[in-house]
């Protein structure tokens, strides 16, 4: 048993130390708040994490491939404004504005796979393109912020499970027996390990998913030996195109409203391969996954937690952040310095 | 002509890019005909404005390139530039551009460092200097816009003629023979493509692949700096945010050029020809006053389809 966790740690070195970092900071926290742990402040830090955490989990597997989807942000943004128009309404039409709003996002990851695979463009340029159509589909769909999602909606899914269950009248408002030992834990947790656990884990086991690794660590090889390697490619851009759709449904079902907000979009990107490489993913490909991403995200959101209880100035937030993340890839950058053989260093 | 006739396989992208540059100023010029009855695109003093505007994108994908030919990016382009032209105009007199170019030095420095000796991907490596770069300023003006202005000599070199040309035109095309010659004739240039093409293979044929790629970034950061010492001269003030709009635009001039993303291959005129194309296609567009929203699909349907004509990998797999 502690021979297979050590070799289990070995292996994932990237994933346990951004685990140890995680838990290390965000016990750290919760120790520095004036407050001590409360639910109220978990579900904040909940709602806070979950948009990137998905768009953590959307660059993972484009980065796994050896390529990069530098349009996760413009899509969250796309989708988040679709969202905003048809999430209204009954139940029934809010739940069909939903599959609407993922089919959308997931459709144009399917076409970023199809332009990377068909049109043989290098995944970094045609994302970047598609990135800039994806804003100005944006733009064209809600030219000025607004919109009028449910605010029942809104507070049952950025609350705790047992607010959840009060707001849509089952398992006794909340109060059944079987729900307490999960009431407290906040909703945007759930849906965030739930989509994770259910698409990610069934995917990475599949032959599409092993074939992703595969041709991250080595695409030629991958295709000697006959896997899959142009399915495998359009559905990681596809699966990215998803989680980043989910990330803007509930960016709309959290701010009740729709954005276009290009820099926003940008941001966003470009924190997302941030908790990538946090997270224990190599952007060389072939090494990491999607839950270490999550991790990743957790990593960066807690940092920025942390400006609010401790008093620093907030002009001095992002040149703290900039060097927390330099800090941070140059510790797993040791490894350099510890190579017997300087050909390993090139790939 | 005769070079257009027989292309070869490097200079293709080259001879497509300049002539859908022709076809947007043809279409342009087309759409002002028809909706005023003239032709403003093809006068003289347009295309010089144009040629002043393009300036500064020409130093910011000049630099990038050096970079991408290495098969890295620098992410840090917007706050390098940001950062260079507000040292120059708080620094200010006469050496207003030593200090700006010194900022370019040191981030040019620093990324080659993290690129090179601790093997960190550039992309997230420029990404973090960029935000610490963009911590710095936000610091050092308090997060105001800052107060200090640019020095004559910015602003002569920015936005005054010399002989009827644009200065900022003399220090674009000083810069580009510098690179051009760095490029094509000096041990650095055939380095940077050999780095480029395989590192291992540079490293192992005795290259110090270290200090090319420290080179390429320091060239980098030099000529993003250059543009902000420009800008800061062109608008008379440095600005939050003056450098974000370039980033983008200047990775698609270059690539739009014929330079290959993964690097090795790609010539500098492909570049020049790059940045007029992106000129030209934003000129027109506002021209056209053409909303936001259908600028940005028309940037991303342009960057795709012309990829799809010339820049497709082959198909053989190595």
């Amino acid at each position: 048993m502690m021979i297979r966790f050590k070799s289990w740690v070995g292996r994932n070195r990237g994933f346990t130390g951004a685990l140890l970092l995680f838990t290390v900071l965000f016990i750290g926290y919760h120790i520095l708040h004036p407050r001590g742990f409360s639910t109220s402040v978990f579900i904040q830090n909940a709602n806070e994490s979950v948009v990137i955490g998905f768009l953590a989990m959307a660059q993972t597997v484009p980065v796994l491939m050896g390529g990069l989807d530098l349009s996760v942000g413009a899509v969250m943004t796309l989708t988040n404004t679709i969202a905003s128009h048809v999430v209204t309404g009954s139940p029934l039409q809010m739940v069909g504005g939903m599959i609407v709003t993922l089919s959308a996002g997931t459709a144009f990851g399917l076409m970023n796979g199809l332009i990377v695979v068909f049109g043989r463009i290098q995944p970094i340029i045609a994302t970047l393109a598609t990135g800039a159509i994806a804003s100005g589909l944006a733009l064209l769909v809600r030219p000025s912020p607004g919109g009028d999602i449910s605010s029942d909606l809104n507070w049952a899914l950025t609350n705790a499970v047992f607010d959840f269950a009060e707001t849509y009248g089952f398992a006794d408002n909340g109060n059944a027996a079987w729900l307490q030992p999960i009431a407290n834990v906040p909703v945007p947790l759930v849906i965030l390990f739930v989509l994770g656990v259910c698409v990610w884990v069934p995917f990475k086991r599949t032959v599409t998913g092993r074939t992703v690794y595969a041709v991250g660590s080595a695409e030629s090889a991958a295709y000697m030996s006959g896997l899959p390697v142009a399915r495998a490619k359009i559905a990681a851009f596809t699966l990215a195109g998803f989680f980043a759709s989910c990330a803007g449904l509930y960016l709309a079902i959290q701010t009740s409203s729709g954005n276009a907000d290009i820099n926003q979009a940008g941001a966003y990107t470009l924190n997302s391969i941030a908790a990538v490489v946090l997270g224990g993913t190599s952007l060389l490909g072939g090494v990491g996954g999607a839950i270490g991403s999550l991790v990743g995200a957790g990593i960066l959101r807690v940092i920025s937690f942390y400006f609010r209880i401790l008093s620093i100035d907030p002009l001095l937030q992002s040149l703290i952040e900039g060097l927390v993340l330099l800090a941070a890839v140059s510790i797993g950058a040791i490894r350099t310095f510890r190579v017997k053989n300087k050909l390993e260093l090139f790939r | 002509m005769s070079t257009f006739i027989s292309v070869t396989p490097e200079n293709r992208p080259i001879a497509i890019a300049a002539a859908f540059t022709v076809v947007i100023v043809l279409i342009g010029t087309g759409y002002t005909l028809a909706t005023q009855g003239t032709a403003p695109m093809l006068t003289m003093s347009y295309l010089l404005q144009q040629l002043q505007i393009g300036s500064f994108l020409g130093l910011c994908a000049a630099g990038m390139m050096m970079v991408i030919l290495l098969g890295h990016i620098d992410l840090s382009l917007p706050w390098t530039l940001t950062a260079a032209a507000m040292m120059a105009t708080t620094v200010g007199g006469a050496w207003a551009i030593p200090a700006g170019l010194s900022v370019g030095l040191v981030v040019g420095v620093v990324n080659g460092l993290g690129v090179s000796y601790l093997r960190i991907p550039s992309m997230i490596f420029t990404l973090g200097v960029d935000s610490v770069l963009r911590g710095l300023m936000i610091a050092h003006t308090g997060g105001f816009a800052p107060q200090t202005e640019a020095t004559p000599l910015m602003r002569f070199l920015a936005a005054d003629k010399i002989a009827g040309l644009p200065a900022a035109v003399f220090v674009w095309g000083a810069v580009s023979v510098v690179i051009t010659i760095i490029l094509t004739r000096t041990g650095f240039g055939k380095s940077i493509y050999a780095t480029g093409a395989k590192e291992s293979a540079a490293f192992l044929s005795g290259i110090r692949t270290h200090w090319v790629i420290i080179g390429a970034f320091v060239a980098s950061s030099l000529c993003a700096s250059m543009a902000g010492i420009l800008l800061a001269g062109y608008s008379a003030k440095a600005y939050q945010g003056m450098g974000a709009p370039f980033l983008l635009p200047a990775i698609a001039a270059v690539v739009l050029g014929g330079t290959h993303i993964l690097g090795g291959r790609g010539r500098f005129l492909g570049t020049l020809i790059g940045v007029v194309l992106i000129v030209f296609l934003n000129s027109v567009l506002s021209i056209m006053q053409m909303p936001e929203a259908f600028r940005q699909i028309i940037y991303g349907v342009v960057i795709v389809s012309m990829l799809l004509v010339y820049g497709r990998e082959n198909k053989a797999r190595h």
